[in-house]
Formats: structure tokens, C-alpha cells, sequence
């Protein structure tokens, strides 16, 4: 495989995190809490696995007929006083809230947790204008303090420790360090209480779009994205054309199982539909409501009918609380907005399949992350349909090569006997070069055992046996 | 930016035009086409079940509180619901609370003797703010999470229900109702299709974190305590 800058970059990161025992417990400590909580609440549900079904054929209906229902949707949200702007890609939609905000003067920003964010760098391009711009999700708020992406599009900062927490708030805020995550939280509970009450302009993504209704429909658990959205005179939402869900009660099985996937919650603490901007007769809300459309490449990976499921993620995370690579070589190391096996799937179509394909290689194939999907998106097989389309885009010589000598050694009896035997021959002289630079099986032995060739084969067991 | 909507609407109809294999069809499992609306009409079926009678279904809201850290309690009448709020200011030492214009909840405010900012025509953000209480009804309170519905028309616009350290919902008995579906279906018959309110808003549990090694803290950005009083 040819390598690819992001290619060396993630082999070097998950070589060195695979080895750091520390962070491996870390993140195994909490998803460990994860899978207890999501398992209790999984096992309240009547039936999980029609929910499933159901869940996915309402998603596949709201992908497959998207033109509709996204215009339905903008009409919908239109019709009661919402501005509804259209992004191609990441450019347009920086452009379309920079003019917003330029035009509010704005001299605070808060924001809730924004994945389309991060995924168009919105907080760099806000900064580079001279904006404050101030996260409140906690987990957030910890690591744009940090300048770290987050590790998780769930829980942004789970491979901190509450000590490296504490020191972050030392440094950054002149907190007094604490070993306790009460107060930590308290610390920042203050500095951004003072920040929702001054801030001109909120910023928030959206879970769900209601196409019906015309809402969109946020899911938290602290009460930021609710006071993003109560306190400042506009709210922004930036939304991915792909989140549309056909009707108002479709939410009634997509909140729960997102709050059961996600975190292990029946309901996540606050799950808020907001059709509009303050309505007539009400008391408070923002003058101007504003929804951003991204599609920044979605219409590609909706092209690919094989992986256009994957349009129907709800970026639960829950693939990549069981993935056995995430867990171990963590999330920062896929260098990606969104981690994990939907991340692998989806990167390749949103930001280029040979600079990306190494992410689908990276793969037990275990199935953990496809069984795990609340939508049920074919994840592992789309992680094998893309290595099939990489190879088949920009196939690798030496592969080919290889895999003809295999192919020949294989359809030929004798020759192949004749491996075997060399194999067991072989494997006397091994120790001696064995995770040595000239070890044929080097990339292997390095951390692991090579599995010994048995004494004898199943042929010549069957030629011998009584 | 209006032709950027032609454009992405086109580009969909263009991807659009190659069938997508059917859902659950890697699965070997149901894979018929999938038609309009019938996906969704088993949801309740799926879903945590709940009891049928009152009992039922009050006590399973109650077990729900519970474990969210909430606090709930079932009260005979006004006189009992101003005597349990004014137990609890005294035990917190309010000093100021906040409230909307309703019956119930303005008369259970009044009744604490402290000062009291209403949120229903403009208020000062600092003010609310500073309120030890925000006292609210609701929509309704729905047994299957342990949720409380409200809105923007019902519980006094969109902050008195998240910026005070307290929230406190005033509910009647017979809003209690089973599930999620009835929860949608109740909002849809009340405001739809033209008169929703601008925010619909599930609580459930009062303000929470995990994002510090996965230890639950309460109050992070939003009320502290959740206490849902039902008369």
C-alpha cells in the first residue's frame, strides 16, 4: 500500500499509543461504565432489535427521499420567521456565519457542541476575525482550553485525567488545583455562567431536523445548548443536510435509542425542539434564528448507493465505544472529525479515498461496530467495499504480483507440499533473525509470537491415520 | 444563497437516482420495501413499557425521579403545595424566586413571601439569573422517562427553566401521560400544525456531566436541583 501522509501519521500515532498502558486503561475504565449503563438501559426497551429496524427504514425513507423532505424542511422553518442559508461546502457556510456575525458586531460568542464545527474549522475562522469564541460543553470547554481536538465526537476529553484537568484550569483560568470532578465542574459552571448572559450570538448544531414541523432538535445532558439557545439575541444552527428525520414523532424513538446508544441514558438530560425564532407572544428567545445547511460533500458518499446508509448515522458513538481499534490506538490518533468506524467509512467519501483509505484498513472486521449501530449502517462491510474500491481505483503492483505467486502456489499440490515443508524447516533458522530488520515476518514479530507450522499437515494426518 | 439550495437539491436528485439497497438487508432480515408511514406505527411497542393504570405509571415516574436525582412529590391540593414549597425555601434560604403568570404557580410563589420576578412580559437576564428558584408548570410529565415536557408557551418562556439553580414544576395529576408517542402526539393536537411553541423541551433529571472521567456531577451549566411537585 502506497502511504500517504495521513497514512504515516496514523501508523506513528497508534504505534505509540498502543504501547501507553496508561491511556489504555484510561479510556478502557470508561468505556467500561459506558457499556454497563447502555446494556441496563437497552435491556428496558421491549423490543432493541425492531427498534433498530424501524429506526433504520424511517432514516432510509428521510435519505431516500432527502429533496423533498429538506425542502419541506427550510419551508417549514421559514414559515415562522427562521432564515435558512444553503452551504456546498465548508467555505460557503464559514462565509454565511462570518456575515452574520460581522454584521451583529458581535463581541462574545458561545457555543454548544457543534461537530459540523470542527469539520469546517468554524472556531479557527471566527478567532482568525478577532471573535471570542467560547465552548460550553464541558468536555469541550476542557479541550479547546487545551487547543486539542476532541478525542471523542461524544465525550471530547475521556483520555484526561481530572489531575491534567486541574492543571489545564490552573493554567489557563488561575483556578486552585482539586483532585475532585464536582468542583472542577463548579470552576467552569462559573466562567461560563458570566458568558451565556453576555454573549450577542449563539452557536449550536443540530441532532435532528424535523421536516414536518420545521425544528431542529438538540440532545445535552448539561443545559448549555439550552442556554445557548434561551439567553443571546441570535442563535445559529449548523446542521449536516443529512440529520432530517420525516416527522415530528419519528423523535419518540430516535431520542431514546440515541440516549441508550450514546451514554447509556433512557433520555439524555435535555432533548429541545426549536421551531423558530421568539414567536408572538412569548417572553423571551432570540430575535433572529438562523439554520445553516452543510452539505460539504454528503452528496458524494449519497451517490454511493452501496454506502449511502451511512448517511443515516446519528453520531451516537456507540461503534466506537466497541471498536477494538479505537480503544486501543484512541482518537486523536485518526486524525479525522469523526473517529471511530463511522469515521472510517465516511472520511474516505468526504474528504478523498486514497488519503484516506488507510482508515478502512485499520479494521478487525469484528462486526462489533455494525451489531452496535442503533440505525444498523453495514459499517464493516463498508470498511471492506472501500478497500476493494481504493485497490480497484489505484491498484498496488507488488500486491498483484504476490498474489498471482499465491494464487499459482496454491492451485499446484506438489509445490504447495513443498512449502510446507520448507515452512517447518524454516521456522528452526527463525529465532535467529526473528524481529530483526531481515525477519521476512517483521511487521508481525515485533510485538507478537509468530504461530508455530504444526509437525505435521491435515494431508498427511489423513494419508497416516489408521 | 439561493442558488446554492438549487445546486445541493439537484446534486441529491442526482445521487438519489441509483436505488439504495433496503434496510436491514445485509441482515438477510425483513428486507421488504420500505413504505411511507409504517415503519412508525409499532414505536410504542418497542419502547420501555409502562403500566396501564395511574398507580402504575405514577409509581414508575416516581422510581425515574429517583434515579435521576430528582425529587418528586405527590401533594393533595394547594394548601399542601404552598406548605412543601415554603419546607423547601426555608431549608435552602431563598431569597429571591422566579415564576410566570399562572395559577398555580403564581399562587405557590406568592404564598413564600419573598420577592418575585416574572418572566411573562421582558425581564432583566441578571435579575433571573440571580433567583434562587425558577418555579414553572409544565406540559406534562411523562412516566416512561421521568421526563418533564415544557415549552416556551407553557413554563414561562425559554430560561426560567434552565438559569435559576433550582427548578421547581408545579404539575396536576392528570397530566401525567405514559410515553414518548403521547408526549409527541399531545404537542401535535395542542399547537399543530401552525402554533408551536418556538422551544419543546424534554427534562429529564436535573443538570448533569460526565465528561470528567466519566463521573456524574450534577448542575453543570443548567439547575442544580429538579423537584417536581404534582398536586
Amino acid at each position: 500500500m502506497s502511504t500517504t501522509p495521513a497514512a504515516a501519521e496514523f501508523k506513528r500515532d497508534a504505534t505509540t499509543l498502543t504501547k501507553d498502558l496508561r491511556h489504555r486503561s484510561l479510556i478502557r475504565t470508561a468505556l467500561k461504565k459506558y457499556e454497563i449503563a447502555r446494556d441496563s438501559k437497552k435491556a428496558l426497551f421491549q423490543d432493541w432489535q425492531s427498534a433498530r429496524q424501524t429506526a433504520a427504514e424511517i432514516k432510509w425513507d428521510a435519505i431516500n427521499h432527502l429533496d423533498t423532505h429538506l425542502a419541506d424542511f427550510a419551508r417549514n422553518l421559514e414559515a415562522r420567521g427562521t432564515r435558512v442559508h444553503w452551504a456546498s461546502n465548508a467555505e460557503q457556510a464559514r462565509e454565511i456565519i462570518l456575515t452574520i456575525v460581522r454584521e451583529k458586531k458581535a463581541s462574545a460568542i458561545v457555543k454548544s457542541k457543534v461537530m459540523t464545527g470542527e469539520e469546517i474549522h468554524l472556531n479557527e475562522a471566527l478567532e482568525k476575525e478577532g471573535f471570542e469564541v467560547v465552548e460550553s460543553d464541558l468536555g469541550e470547554f476542557i479541550v479547546q482550553l487545551r487547543k486539542e481536538p476532541p478525542y471523542h465526537f461524544v465525550f471530547p476529553a475521556m483520555h484526561l485525567t481530572r489531575g491534567q484537568i486541574s492543571e489545564t484550569f490552573a493554567k489557563e483560568l488561575g483556578s486552585a488545583p482539586t483532585d475532585s470532578p464536582e468542583e472542577l465542574t463548579m470552576i467552569a459552571r462559573r466562567v461560563l455562567r458570566g458568558k451565556y448572559v453576555t454573549a450577542d450570538i449563539g452557536i449550536s448544531g443540530a441532532n435532528f431536523g424535523i421536516a414536518e414541523t420545521g425544528m431542529i432538535s438538540i440532545t445535552e445532558n448539561e443545559g448549555n445548548a439550552r442556554l445557548t439557545c434561551a439567553l443571546p439575541k441570535v442563535h445559529i444552527a449548523l446542521m449536516g443536510i443529512e440529520k432530517i428525520l420525516p416527522k415530528f414523532e419519528d423523535l419518540a424513538l430516535f431520542l431514546p435509542m440515541l440516549g441508550t446508544a450514546g451514554a447509556g441514558q433512557t433520555l439524555t438530560g435535555y432533548n429541545s425542539m426549536y421551531g423558530g425564532p421568539r414567536q408572538p407572544g412569548e417572553t423571551d428567545g432570540p430575535e433572529e434564528f438562523h439554520v445553516v445547511l452543510l452539505d460539504n460533500k454528503r452528496t458524494t458518499l449519497m451517490a454511493d448507493p452501496e454506502q449511502r446508509d451511512a448517511l443515516h448515522c446519528m453520531r451516537c458513538g456507540a461503534c466506537l465505544n466497541v471498536c477494538p481499534i479505537y480503544k486501543n490506538v484512541g482518537g486523536h490518533t485518526y486524525g479525522t472529525t469523526y473517529q471511530g468506524p463511522i469515521g472510517s467509512v465516511i472520511t474516505p467519501h468526504l474528504r478523498g479515498l486514497q488519503q484516506w483509505k488507510h482508515l478502512s484498513f485499520a479494521s478487525s472486521l469484528c462486526g462489533g461496530c455494525t451489531q452496535a449501530c442503533p440505525v444498523k449502517i453495514d459499517l464493516h462491510h463498508h470498511l471492506l467495499q472501500s478497500r476493494r474500491n481504493a485497490i480497484a481505483q489505484r491498484p498496488v503492483w507488488w500486491e498483484k504480483i504476490a498474489f498471482r505467486a499465491l494464487s499459482y502456489l496454491f492451485n499446484h499440490a506438489g509445490l504447495f507440499s513443498l512449502g510446507m515443508k520448507l515452512g517447518r524447516i524454516g521456522q528452526i533458522f527463525h529465532p535467529l533473525v526473528k524481529a530483526t530488520r531481515i525477519d521476512p515476518a517483521h511487521a508481525w514479530t515485533q510485538s507478537r509470537e509468530l504461530p508455530k507450522v504444526a509437525p505435521e499437515t491435515f494431508r498427511e494426518w489423513w494419508q497416516h491415520r489408521k | 444563497m439561493n442558488d446554492e439550495r438549487e445546486n445541493i437539491l439537484g446534486r441529491i436528485r442526482e445521487a438519489l437516482r441509483l436505488p439504495a439497497p433496503v434496510p436491514g438487508a445485509h441482515e438477510r432480515q425483513s428486507a421488504h420495501p420500505v413504505s411511507e408511514r409504517e415503519a412508525a406505527v409499532h414505536i410504542p411497542e418497542w419502547l420501555p413499557s409502562v403500566g396501564v393504570t395511574f398507580e402504575e405509571r405514577i409509581a414508575l415516574f416516581q422510581k425515574n425521579a429517583a434515579e435521576l436525582k430528582a425529587q418528586f412529590v405527590l401533594l393533595d391540593g394547594a394548601e399542601q403545595l404552598a406548605s412543601q414549597l415554603r419546607e423547601i425555601a426555608a431549608a435552602e434560604g431563598w431569597k429571591k424566586v422566579a415564576t410566570h403568570a399562572n395559577e398555580l404557580a403564581e399562587c405557590a410563589a406568592n404564598s413564600l413571601g419573598l420577592p418575585v420576578v416574572r418572566t411573562d412580559s421582558g425581564y432583566d437576564v441578571h435579575e433571573l439569573e440571580s433567583c434562587d428558584a425558577g418555579i414553572s408548570t409544565c406540559e406534562a410529565l411523562v412516566a416512561q422517562t421521568g421526563s418533564v415536557l415544557v415549552t416556551s408557551k407553557s413554563s414561562g418562556g425559554r430560561a426560567l427553566s434552565i438559569l435559576p439553580p433550582h427548578h421547581v414544576v408545579i404539575a396536576r395529576r392528570e397530566q401525567l401521560i405514559a410515553d414518548l408517542p403521547a408526549a409527541f402526539a399531545l404537542i401535535k393536537a395542542k399547537y399543530g400544525p401552525e402554533n408551536y411553541p418556538s422551544l419543546i423541551s424534554f427534562i429529564t433529571g436535573p443538570s448533569r456531566t460526565g465528561d470528567i472521567e466519566r463521573i456524574l456531577v450534577l448542575g453543570a451549566h443548567g439547575p442544580k436541583k429538579l423537584t417536581i411537585l404534582c398536586v
